[in-house]
């Protein structure tokens, strides 16, 4: 069964994002002439007759069947995705990590091997290195932008090339055309977690990236209130990944896929806004006596600068800084002067949220190993809302002016 | 803080069990009380609900207000205003508002022996002349409902206590981003949340915002006595949807005023009431009355027939089909066919709602795409 009905929007001219986030994926006509989707609360569907039964089965029916294998609304929202994606199809998961590591063992068998960058997120290289070995999969970590290092690490049995792009926390981009270009030539499958970009800022099916990963929680549903992940890509080459999907049921419950919907009809306007304020706050911090560093692609002293202005519309809410001279505890002061962001891990929501990697995230990580990923103590994790930029930068100012 | 941060956080601190950044939806229909006759902050969820409490903070913060009430519909919101009234009272009403609440006045509130009047609230020596001595409300909405006429709120609210009367504001149209009546005089402000502050056009939902504690407190003695509250869900949903509130309400308008300018300059097109446009007769005060913008409703009449307009409404294909408005998906509507069906057609016609009307509400899709869109309905016109 493919995500092929009705598209109620005209091919022609091409919609703009903005009206492809309102419409994209939905039926024109709707279920009990709804303007919005339903919602449906139904773990099984009926069949009027054996023949009905038979005629599904033998795929001569497109319908439902059971909620583990899809839902109505799923199947809305997958479209949508897909089309903000520019890509053919898209599966949802449970969350960001179940929409990866099914991907990964869809794709994956004893023998095999991957190659990352090494600055991807903790929890994936966690699955990665120890679920996946256990099974027989070998995961190679290349230093994150280093090209020829990844290339170097390819052998007969490479499977697939991974990467996020912007990398968490240190905002790294990858330069979709080489990482692309390495797979090509060796035959290997590429996949991008782009939860930090959005289809907003990248779109890295275009460059010929296989598999695009979000972590629905984030941006795209941006409301801090639900928990999903998505794999987009071709009909094809999801086809496997929906099968496995199908067999262990990490799938999202409908009332979720309903806010989800929702958050996605004003995802461009979220993201204008993310980006405006991500660049603002950055500019601030650059400038400030306090603040030793700041990582943000927008600015022109983030070594990514000129990769993300090629590959990049806008660069998001997120950023990451580090305070001049101060221990861990000097910048936990900062973290817990701030009024509007909370503190909490996540990100991409309308709420601002702040965290010091080294004592959420990164906890349990050894010195050395934090050393190695660049966690440092004096490291602070923004994740810019969509609340006035002024406050925000007010804020901040008043809580580094305090905690000097 | 400013307007849109606090749409994000009043009322929207994270729940203090859990550190929920967004807080729990609180189902509950009663609550266990610490003791008999000992009450606890809340006791059953018609009287208050955590969940409700939250949007109604929220929204009382938007409206420069001491207090809201969530109801269940915007029609709900406005008949507790109502019940503030006895018998033999008088409510002067403006003559361009919701068909809903006109039926409401008219042939529900005047059952309780409560007369009601309509006038032109935009023309003010003619709406005065309509006060009379036993007026204790004065109903207005501005923009209205469909035609687009602006009313003075300062202007209305002044004339008001003069005379005794409350002033009631439908604020529906412009929300809390583009106006703010309490901030003008007004004593209760209205809102269909069905409309921009829920804006996905998936909750039905009312609220009533004051300045006055005492004034608040009469009205939640009328909602708790009656029962026509907001759920928590819709509740949920309506203060997820002011988080976008400023983002949308400002998109939508720009949209709007630029397609009120293209159809204005249509030959296809004889007629656009748009407030934002310098020859509408209520441009100059909606432009001091209104923060920026001029809101996302926009009227217009088509050249030719009651047909010739069905045509346009019918031949949208992402404006789409249908009554109620606020929303992020654009929708058409042809009131003489539909909105405004019920009257007469000379009262109509003496209203200005003539057969060639075509109201819009502009949605969030881009411009470009909804111009196009206008552009080859009109087509089918000729």
């Amino acid at each position: 069964m493919t995500n092929e009905p009705s598209a109620p929007l005209p091919d022609r001219p091409a919609p703009k994002p903005s009206t492809l986030a309102v419409h994209a994926g939905e039926d024109r006509q709707k279920p009990g002439y709804s303007i919005t989707d339903p919602i449906f609360c139904t773990a099984t569907y009926t069949f009027a007759d054996t023949q009905a039964v038979i005629d599904f089965v033998q795929q001569k029916l497109p319908r439902e069947e059971y909620a583990r294998y899809g839902n109505p609304t799923e199947k809305v929202a997958q479209r949508k995705l897909a089309a903000l994606e520019g890509g053919e199809a898209a599966l949802l998961f449970s969350s960001g990590m179940a929409a990866i590591a099914c991907l990964l063992q869809a794709k994956l068998r004893a023998g095999d091997e991957i190659i990352l960058f090494d600055q991807c997120y903790h929890r994936t290289r966690e699955f990665c290195s120890k679920h996946l070995g256990k099974f027989g999969v070998l995961t190679h970590l290349v230093p994150t932008g280093d090209y020829e290092q990844m290339e170097a690490a390819v052998t007969p049995n490479t499977r697939l090339l991974v990467s996020e792009s912007p990398t968490n926390p240190h905002l790294s981009v990858v330069d979709l055309q080489r990482f692309v270009a390495i797979g090509s030539k060796h035959g290997i499958e590429t996949v991008i977690d782009a939860t930090l970009a959005t289809p907003y800022n990248t779109r890295p099916l275009e460059v010929g990236v296989d598999y695009v990963v979000h972590s629905c929680t984030k941006y795209l549903g941006g409301h801090n209130d639900l928990l999903s992940g998505v794999v987009i890509g071709s009909e094809e080459k999801l086809e496997p990944i929906r099968k496995l999907r199908g067999v262990i049921g990490a799938i999202n419950g409908p009332h979720t896929i309903h806010l989800l919907l929702r958050g996605l009809k004003t995802f461009e306007l979220r993201m204008q806004r993310h980006n405006e304020n991500g660049l603002a706050v950055a500019r601030f911090l650059d400038q400030h006596p306090r603040v030793e560093k700041v990582y943000y692609p927008g600015l022109p002293s983030h070594p990514y600068y000129e990769v993300a202005g090629r590959t990049m519309r806008g660069y998001g809410g997120l950023l990451t800084f580090q305070l001049a001279g101060a221990d861990w505890r000097r910048t936990a002061a900062v973290v817990d002067a701030v009024r509007i962001p909370r503190i909490g891990p996540s990100l991409g929501g309308v709420e601002s949220l702040i965290e010091q990697p080294i004592v959420m995230s990164y906890h349990d990580f050894t010195p050395q190993e934090k050393r190695a990923l660049g966690i440092a103590d004096n490291m602070i994790r923004l994740s810019c809302g969509i609340e006035d930029k002024e406050d925000l930068i007010a804020d901040l100012a008043q809580a580094l002016d305090k905690e000097k | 803080m400013k307007f849109r941060t606090r749409a994000i956080h009043v009322g929207n601190e994270p729940d203090p069990v859990t550190g929920a950044v967004v807080r729990p939806i609180h189902m509950a229909a009663t609550y266990v009380q610490p003791g008999a006759g000992d009450w606890g902050r809340f006791d059953y969820s018609r009287s208050g609900n955590p969940t409700r409490e939250a949007f109604e903070t929220t929204l009382a913060s938007l409206e420069s207000g001491c207090g809201a009430l969530g109801f269940a519909s915007g029609m709900a919101a406005i008949h507790c205003v109502t019940m503030l009234l006895e018998p033999g009272d008088h409510i002067l009403a403006g003559a361009d508002i919701y068909g809903g609440s006109y039926r409401l006045f008219n042939r529900i509130v005047n059952r309780a022996g409560i007369e009601v009047t309509l006038a032109p609230s935009s023309d003010l020596d003619a709406f005065e002349a309509a006060i009379r001595p036993s007026t204790r409300l004065v109903w207005i909405e501005s923009p209205g409902n469909p035609l687009m006429s602006i009313t003075d709120i300062a202007a209305c609210a002044e004339l008001a206590h003069r005379h005794g009367a409350l002033l009631g504001v439908d604020s529906t149209f412009a929300t809390p981003v583009l106006t703010r009546p309490l901030e003008l005089g007004a004593d209760v402000v209205m809102h269909s949340a069905t409309k921009y502050l829920g804006g996905h056009s998936d909750v039905l939902g009312g609220a009533l915002t004051v300045k006055d504690p005492e004034l608040n407190e009469r009205l939640h003695f009328i909602q708790n006595a009656t029962g026509a509250v907001m759920a928590p869900f819709e509740a949920f949903l309506c203060s997820r949807g002011m988080k976008t509130l400023e983002l949308r309400v400002r998109e939508q308008s720009r949209t709007a005023a630029s397609l009120a300018g293209w159809l204005a300059g249509d030959r296809r097109v004889t007629r656009v009431l748009y407030p934002g446009l310098p020859d509408h007769p209520g441009h100059k005060i909606a432009a001091r009355q209104m923060d920026g913008a001029f809101g996302a409703m926009l009227a217009f009449d088509v050249a030719g027939d009651f047909a010739a307009a069905k045509r346009v409404a019918e031949n949208t294909r992402l404006f789409q089909l249908a009554v109620s408005l606020g929303a992020v998906e654009s929708l058409i509507e042809q009131p003489a066919a539909m909105s405004h069906a019920s009257y007469d057609r000379h009262d109509r016609l003496a209203h200005g709602i003539t057969d060639g009307l075509i109201r819009l509400s502009v949605g969030l899709e881009s411009p470009e795409d909804l111009l196009e869109d206008l552009d080859q309905a009109l087509g089918n016109t000729s």
